[in-house]
């Protein structure tokens, strides 16, 4: 009986965050096919674990492993050895200059394309923040950092996003 | 609070993550400095920009792919488990038309909302716009409280429906988190102090009150989804809801 009920009570927690789990992906490895098929990989190995998933958050559980799914195929991608993002040569305690924040009305497609450049570990914490409305607790459990990382990360992300867009914006007023 | 520790706080304060002393003591802060204040509206701006940044939906077909396969196969398909395959779709089937709980209706309902852009269908530019707007669409009479200023921001109001009954839908805002509050007459049964539940990763609290049965879902934390200042029974007795 209990097999029975297996894929149902899977669907039921799983089929309503296949949106954010699609969104999450198509973010971090940047194009649609690579994008259904690590929340396709995803879904198998959530499947392959689900006797593990004792929480109540369906939705950061399946997010973690589409996160993992996905860092596995950049690293593929790329050949090469991650450096985490926290070892890169960033002022630590400047925050944000107000003047990079004060942006006007950036329009969509700068945007779109300042996150694309940055670092996925920066790209993913806004993803996560912004687009699905997590937690800094939710994020922390998705990405397999602690709340301080994350606050962090996200402080920076918003930083490097808004330089970004600072200097495209300067770029097509000049 | 110094210019260096607000910016250092800003990003996490308009996350709606400070803790409540550390935003009070942000919000004093920026309202006594100009540059505080106006790098606090370049982040709510930034949090825009990228809200309105493309979201990716999945594909239907991809969406068809996982949902109506039976899961134990979605690995190898063979030829021989057809007949098995087809047995399960239609057992899932049966299981799927079993009413839902209550809780996974609400949070779907929560997820709709917020998916098909249709969060409110009046928007709130403060109770009293809200309420005579939702009487006019309701077979039953509801206070809208005006709880803004103790952290929960009144977005506006929608008509929806929660297994074939019209509710009513206060939507509230919080930092950036959405509070979908389902309402609808209780039916005469008696008031019931506030209980929690957790339902696919978002939390629920329940409870009934002025002959009302409120249903509020967000992902917001437990704690802090408790602390919505709907129900009577969270406030102190001078603060009396009715408006």
């Amino acid at each position: 009986m209990k097999r029975t009920n297996r894929p149902a009570r899977f669907d039921a927690i799983f089929l309503p965050h296949l949106d954010a789990a699609h969104n999450l992906a198509r973010w971090l490895v940047g194009n649609h096919q690579d994008a259904e098929d690590a929340v396709q990989d995803s879904f198998v190995r959530a499947l392959t674990y689900f006797d593990s998933f004792h929480g109540d958050d369906g939705r950061a559980w399946l997010l973690a492993i589409v996160r993992h799914t996905c860092f596995e195929r950049l690293r593929r991608r790329y050949r090469q050895v991650e450096m985490p993002v926290e070892d890169l040569n960033l002022a630590r305690d400047t925050g944000p200059s107000p003047e990079a924040l004060q942006l006007q009305n950036a329009d969509r497609l700068s945007v779109q394309r300042g996150l694309e450049a940055l670092p996925a570990e920066f790209r993913e914490v806004l993803v996560l923040r912004e687009m699905e409305g997590l937690s800094y607790k939710q994020i922390a459990q998705v990405a397999e950092v602690p709340i301080g990382t994350v606050m962090s990360r996200l402080a920076r992300a918003r930083q490097r996003l808004a330089e970004a867009l600072t200097a495209a914006s300067r770029k097509e007023t000049a | 609070m110094t210019c260096r520790e607000a910016r250092l706080l800003v990003s996490t304060y308009q996350d709606g993550e400070l803790d409540p002393v550390q935003a009070v003591a942000v919000e004093s802060h920026a309202r006594d400095c100009a540059a505080c204040a106006a790098l606090l509206e370049g982040h709510i701006r930034l949090s825009a920009a990228v809200a309105a940044a493309p979201y990716y939906p999945a594909s239907a077909a991809l969406r068809q792919r996982l949902a109506h396969r039976p899961a134990p196969l979605w690995r190898r398909p063979a030829p021989w488990l057809a007949l098995a395959a087809s047995v399960a779709v239609a057992l899932l089937a049966v299981v799927k038309l079993a009413p839902a709980p209550i809780e996974s209706e609400i949070v779907q309902a929560h997820l709709r909302s917020m998916r098909a852009q249709r969060l409110v269908d009046v928007p709130a530019s403060g109770p009293h716009a809200v309420r005579p707007w939702l009487a006019g669409k309701l077979d039953f009479a509801l206070n809208v409280a005006d709880i803004s200023g103790r952290g929960f921001v009144l977005v506006g109001g929608r008509v929806d429906s929660l297994n074939g009954r019209t509710v009513a839908a206060l939507v509230y805002r919080r930092g950036t988190h959405v509070v979908n509050v389902f309402v609808w007459p209780a039916a005469n049964q008696p008031d019931q102090p506030p209980a929690s539940a957790a339902s696919d990763g978002f939390n629920i609290v329940n409870w009934r009150s002025d002959g009302m049965t409120w249903w509020a879902v967000s992902d917001l934390d437990r704690s802090e989804l408790e602390r919505l200042p709907l129900c009577p029974c969270f406030l102190p007795p001078h603060d009396a809801l009715r408006g």
